[in-house]
């Protein structure tokens, strides 16, 4: 379903994605883990047609992301890192906006929403402006919003971040379950390894902007020899902690932070 | 056209929903008019130039689509790092048509905040001289809102952060409002601001207006449909393609 070879991205002399190669089978879960700016969210850039690789070849559902863009933006529903909803209006007005966007039948489009919305237990909430949303809610509907168009696969860039453990719970379960419904492949990132144990069946983690073990969880421990994924990771990423560039999305991020606790 | 349709709706709801900078954005057209207005009102009339609320309130009404275009192109900086604009970029669906829905929904909000102080204006003493007025009137906004909602867009779609905000600020929108002709007459100015008031696009967005609510015109009307309405589609052309190449 994904396929990435010898995959490369620079910006100047810095090798944000450095040379990774791997392959992920249709309906698996695969999670891809690494430290902060090891490069998870570049490589998800360039699967998902948002940036061009520097070189290297990648296909989704056996198309390029480059010479086939709008092909493979159908074929894809993503989770960006950062919200990409629309405040201002409901989160039924939301996957409405999504359904059209993406050419879902107006019947298909509106059973299908009422489907997800219930599944991910929105439906009540369906007509209030999603900025009365908490976090977790808001990530919900974007996950929602995600399967919409039955895509055959889903990326989710980090989706947990900052919820609390009842509502990642919850999270990963629907996800699990509209997996095996819907035989959806499913490439995510999280720096909980104990979600990355539980939800996906194959697990790549990257450093430096290198693959450095992929395998599953099983296997990545009896690599290592230490009983944990947590420790496996740790095992081969190092412990220092990582000085990451402050990008023009980091100062934004910051930004959106303070003006968010402004509003409360 | 559907998907157009969608997102032009999009900002209209958006408009209306936020009351708070509808009004927001309503103070400093009010204070343009009011203290220039009333405070260089004597002076203009003793100068042998007539009522300055009349001359005046054209240039703010354009002020207003101006500024809110820009503001609505530039919003993007913000929008496709934390809005709904990159769930627009991953859709199955051609940019320019993204572009074009965006533009317009920006710019028929714009037109709106441009007649909600065409109405202040009124109420403050402005007479437009007919009711046809209004039909010229709406022509050059929208042609002001289409044409500086498509530059905003393609400004931000070049800048990384806010951080060069400032500078198109400073140096671009500013001075295309202060010497368009929007606070003073364009007759007897020194060479050099002539020919700058000869370049500027808003000068011929100003002067239609004027034109039409009030029969007053320094171009004619036609030398200024022609001039914006070239400008307009090649800014149209120019932003939907530096949109196009968006990399996040």
């Amino acid at each position: 379903m994904i396929r990435i070879a010898n995959l490369v991205k620079k910006y100047g002399d810095v090798s944000a994605v450095d040379d990774i190669s791997l392959e992920v089978q249709q309906g698996e879960i695969f999670a891809f883990l690494g430290p902060n700016g090891a490069g998870k969210t570049t490589t998800i850039k360039m699967l998902t047609t948002l940036l061009t690789p520097t070189s290297g070849s990648v296909e989704i559902d056996g198309l390029s992301p480059i010479t086939q863009s709008t092909e493979v933006r159908r074929r894809f529903g993503i989770v960006f890192q950062d919200p990409s909803l629309d405040q201002e209006l409901t989160a039924y007005e939301n996957m409405e906006l999504h359904g059209v966007l993406y050419g879902v039948p107006r019947t298909t489009r509106h059973q299908r929403t009422e489907q997800l919305l219930k599944i991910f237990e929105l439906w009540e909430r369906k007509d209030d402006p999603v900025k009365n949303f908490s976090g977790g809610m808001k990530r919900r509907l974007e996950i929602a919003r995600g399967f919409l168009h039955t895509p055959k696969i889903l990326f989710l860039d980090e989706p947990t971040l900052g919820l609390d453990p009842q509502t990642r719970n919850q999270l990963w379960t629907q996800v699990k379950l509209l997996n095996e419904q819907e035989g959806v492949t499913v490439f995510l990132t999280t720096h909980y390894m104990e979600e990355a144990e539980r939800v996906a069946q194959r697990i790549a983690i990257i450093d430096h902007g290198k693959i450095v073990a992929t395998g599953t969880a099983a296997e990545l421990k009896a690599q290592t020899g230490t009983d944990s994924l947590e420790q496996a990771f740790l095992k081969l990423t190092g412990t220092s902690i990582r000085s990451e560039a402050g990008t023009s999305a980091d100062m934004m991020r910051a930004m959106a932070a303070m003006w968010q606790r402004g509003r409360r | 056209m559907g998907i157009i349709y969608v997102l032009w709706l999009r900002q209209i709801k958006r408009y209306f929903r936020s009351r708070a900078r509808i009004v927001g954005s309503l103070g400093q057209p009010l204070l343009f008019l009011l203290s220039l207005g009333f405070g260089f009102g004597p002076v203009f009339q003793r100068a042998g130039q007539g009522n300055y609320i009349q001359f005046l309130a054209p240039g703010v009404i354009a002020m207003t689509v101006l500024f809110s275009g820009i503001f609505n192109g530039i919003e993007l900086i913000w929008d496709r790092q934390f809005g709904f604009l990159k769930e627009t970029l991953v859709a199955p669906v051609p940019r320019v048509t993204i572009m074009i829905g965006r533009t317009l929904g920006g710019a028929t909000t714009s037109v709106m905040q441009g007649l909600i102080v065409a109405i202040a204006c009124v109420i403050v003493g402005f007479r437009p001289n007919s009711v046809m007025a209004i039909v010229g009137g709406l022509v050059f906004m929208t042609l002001i809102a289409v044409m500086f909602t498509a530059l905003g867009t393609a400004i931000a779609s070049v800048l990384s952060d806010f951080q060069g905000f400032q500078m198109v600020m400073n140096f671009l929108v500013m001075p295309i409002f202060f010497l368009s002709g929007a606070l003073f007459p364009l007759v007897g100015l020194p060479r050099a601001l002539d020919i700058i008031a000869r370049i500027d696009p808003l000068s011929y967005g100003v002067d239609g207006l004027r034109s039409s609510m009030t029969g007053l015109s320094h171009f004619g009307q036609a030398t200024d449909l022609a001039v914006l309405s070239v400008l307009t589609v090649a800014l149209l052309l120019v932003g939907s393609r530096l949109f196009a190449k968006i990399q996040i």
